[in-house]
């Protein structure tokens, strides 16, 4: 994967304020994050096969273990993998390259972005080493956090340091793609990767430093004395659940965003189709989802004891959502009308995304609504629900992106049997690992048990047939990962637009690019666009 | 396609609106029967979206398959009308939806909500990892997990019974699966939640907020018995406490 014209040395690798080069090593670090949080996915899922203990100790110390898998899986997977996966790895990678761009506008910082968020990967490893292991879930709620033994400051740090590590990013990138277009380049010539990552790191800017607060306030209850979450002391419990969910609902969309802008490129590019009314879906779509995005947090609180009044008005604007998201996914939808459809692995992804959408989007609307939320929520329904939409249409995102990237970032074609049978595996195991515990959950199964006892004995079969599910999808996972490292060293030497794109990063660079990314100075024509394929 | 899309879409609305209309509120509030209910037409509503959206999906995604090498889309290009309706139309479709159901939920919701003056108030204490009720009488029971010991909630059938909650440690969630209802328990403040046990026999609670080590653990039994048992019951236990 190297895009240097000498041999490999680490040196400059770490000090390197290459975006490209940098986007590979938010994909090294997300792709580790991503596989030690797969594997507490999989202690869970073989922990809830069957009620009472399986591989944890006993009864009264099981909680204590499974709670470090929970914790670990949450906070890893969003904040170590999706995150940086898509606005580290993908934006990194692409943004410069889609709109002509030699670099981003500081090179420095993002590379200090990068280190902060190794920096981050380390202090959320050291969970596994340190005595007292944080078992708060990646919500992190007080008073349990600030009254555990474990250690919440691991938690906070690790935040912290993802944190600033976005914020730079989310400064970094803003500024690159308003002043750092190639000249001609008008905003509604802008792929929609460029769009959705735009939009995604306005989310990012905004609120992160809300969740920063948060934590930092969580920091001070728990080791300096404070009483901000303390109602003994005049705190309020709620607080801070408001605080965590003003920043953890946008941040659904910063991952959701560039997940379905990838997929926007996947499809116009195999369909060989401009994006289906294109202005709805980014001015009605992406920019409406900016601006509702903090207008939704409450439902994440339904039944948390929030006044009824705003129980009901943000389930209003919760089901609102439903009016950007349903033009984005028209969009999407349409512009495979009328192409000419080429399969292969990326389109695979894209069509399995196509459903994935659906059954994750849809399934949160019983969700948005209060009443219905006061029995599916914080149930295996409600679980199911945010792993279609968000781990796994998001994750298929990034799968189906490094695909479709592969030749351009490595220079090499991936090998295809391999990546199908992979990608046949994730599929077909994600839905034999959710589906059951969409039926359970709404039965009552809660969610973040590790025993279940108390529940119908037939609960046990559907937990079993989900873990089951969850091996298969490890195996698609091992495919996949595994296609990507044997295929970058000894795959077939990729030509230079293997999928006849009309985007920059593909008709204007070397394979895989250069330092400063174009041989030339790009400049585009007023009709221009990366669609345009007549 | 316009035309296409936007039939679908109205045809899917239509429908979900006619079935949804179909149930209607019976005199005595049973808000986990409503629940049931809504959610028929909450599921009718999404599967024929998704079905409508799927089968388009699928089928251009089959039917539009490139034919030879190097071939390009004929995706339409829109005129400024029809972009414009393309947002506009479908926008407000979503929204009727949107506002159909909110509408819905609210209704079932004002009846989770508003207590029946009749209800039977009991205090529920949620500890680590443990729940404790306290009747108007100042009969307490309480319920142990492991041994199976203690009685656990009592209520006499069909009539409401509100529950007013607290926590003494962390944020705890009383959960009643069979009564499609939760609500959270926290420090510093007192949340409450009504159910009308409208079947004898045995069901139970849990806790739905995580909560720690026993968190999966922090259950308890909720028995149904006819009203006359039911004074039986509180006549024993204030002898018990009594004696």
């Amino acid at each position: 994967m190297s895009t240097a014209s000498s041999g490999f040395k680490l040196s400059e690798w770490i000090f390197t304020t290459d975006h490209k080069r940098i986007g590979i090593l938010y994909l090294i670090g997300s792709i580790a994050a991503f596989a030690v949080a797969g594997i507490m996915a999989l202690l869970i899922r073989i922990e809830q096969s069957a009620p009472g203990p399986t591989i944890v100790s006993d009864a009264f110390t099981g909680g204590d273990q499974y709670n470090v898998w929970l914790y670990f899986h949450g906070a890893a997977m969003i904040l170590g993998f999706l995150i940086p996966g898509l606005t580290g790895f993908a934006a990194n990678y692409l943004l410069p390259l889609m709109i002509g761009a030699k670099d981003v506008a500081f090179p420095r910082i993002n590379a200090l972005s990068v280190w902060l968020f190794w920096a981050g990967i380390v202090v959320a490893l050291l969970t596994f080493i340190v005595p007292d292991k944080p078992d708060i879930m990646w919500t992190g709620y007080p008073p349990y956090s600030v009254n555990t033994a474990g250690n919440t400051a691991l938690y906070v740090f690790t935040v912290h340091l993802m944190g600033f590590s976005s914020i730079l990013a989310a400064v970094n990138f803003l500024v690159t793609i308003i002043y750092m277009r190639a000249p001609g380049m008008g905003w509604n010539q802008l792929n929609m990767f460029v769009w959705s990552c735009f939009t995604a790191l306005i989310i990012q800017l905004i609120f992160v430093p809300v969740l920063a607060s948060a934590v930092t306030l969580l920091l001070f209850d728990r080791y300096l004395g404070t009483h901000f979450f303390d109602p003994a002391n005049g705190g309020d419990v709620l607080l801070y659940q408001n605080l965590f969910w003003f920043y953890s609902h946008p941040a659904v969309y910063v991952i959701f965003l560039p997940a379905m802008g990838i997929f926007y490129e996947i499809f116009a590019t195999m369909a060989k189709n401009p994006i289906f009314n294109y202005k709805a879906a980014v001015y009605g779509g992406m920019c409406f989802i900016v601006l509702i995005s903090g207008e939704v947090w409450v439902h994440h609180l339904y039944y948390s004891g929030m006044p009824d009044w705003l129980r009901i008005g943000q389930m209003v604007t919760t089901l609102m959502i439903s009016v950007p998201v349903g033009l984005m996914t028209i969009s999407l939808f349409g512009t495979l009308y009328k192409g000419a459809i080429t399969f292969n692995i990326p389109m695979y992804y894209g069509t399995a995304a196509l459903y994935l959408l659906l059954i994750g989007g849809l399934t949160g609307i019983p969700l948005a609504m209060t009443v219905m939320s006061v029995h599916l929520g914080e149930t295996s329904f409600t679980h199911a629900h945010f792993h279609f939409i968000m781990g796994i249409f998001a994750t298929f995102a990034v799968f189906a992106g490094v695909d479709f990237w592969f030749p351009k970032i490595s220079g090499k074609m991936l090998n295809v049997s391999q990546g199908k049978l992979g990608f046949w595996f994730n599929f077909i195991g994600v839905n034999i690992t959710f589906w059951p515990l969409f039926i359970i959950g709404v039965e009552g199964m809660p969610r973040r048990y590790w025993d279940y006892s108390q529940f119908p004995a037939h609960f046990a079969g559907y937990h079993k047939v989900a873990t089951i599910g969850a091996f298969i999808v490890a195996i698609g996972m091992v495919l996949t990962i595994s296609n990507w490292i044997i295929s970058a060293i000894k795959g077939e030497k990729a030509p230079n637009n293997p999928w006849g794109s009309n985007s920059l990063e593909w008709t204007h660079t070397a394979t895989p690019p250069g330092p400063g990314n174009f041989p030339k100075p790009v400049t585009v024509d007023a009709d221009w666009t990366p669609y345009n394929y007549k | 396609m316009k035309r296409a899309v936007s039939a679908m879409v109205l045809t899917g609305l239509g429908l979900s609106a006619t079935m949804a209309g179909a149930g209607e509120k019976v005199a005595m509030p049973d808000p986990a029967a409503s629940w049931n209910t809504l959610w028929h037409h909450v599921l009718l509503d999404l599967f024929i979206i998704g079905i409508i959206f799927l089968a388009a999906g699928l089928y251009w995604v089959w039917k539009y398959r490139a034919t030879r090498p190097n071939q390009i889309g004929e995706g339409p290009k829109l005129s400024k009308i029809a972009a414009i309706s393309f947002a506009v139309v479908p926008s407000f479709l979503f929204m009727a939806d949107d506002f159909f159901l909110a509408a819905k939920g609210w209704t079932v919701w004002n009846e989770y909500r508003n207590v029946p003056r009749n209800a039977m108030e009991v205090k529920v204490t949620g500890s680590m990892w443990s729940w404790n009720f306290e009747y108007e009488n100042g009969v307490t029971t309480s319920f142990v997990v492991d041994s199976k010991e203690g009685e656990g909630l009592v209520v006499p059938l069909g009539k409401p019974v509100v529950l007013r909650m607290t926590s003494t440690d962390v944020v705890h969630s009383f959960f009643l699966p069979d009564y499609r209802v939760k609500e959270d328990l926290m420090p510093g403040r007192v949340t409450y939640l009504w159910f009308n046990p409208s079947k004898t026999g045995e069901t139970l609670a849990t806790c739905a907020e995580f909560c720690g080590n026993r968190h999966s653990f922090m259950w308890t039994k909720v028995k149904v018995v006819p009203q006359a048992e039911f004074d039986v019951w509180v006549a024993k236990q204030k002898q018990g406490a009594g004696a």
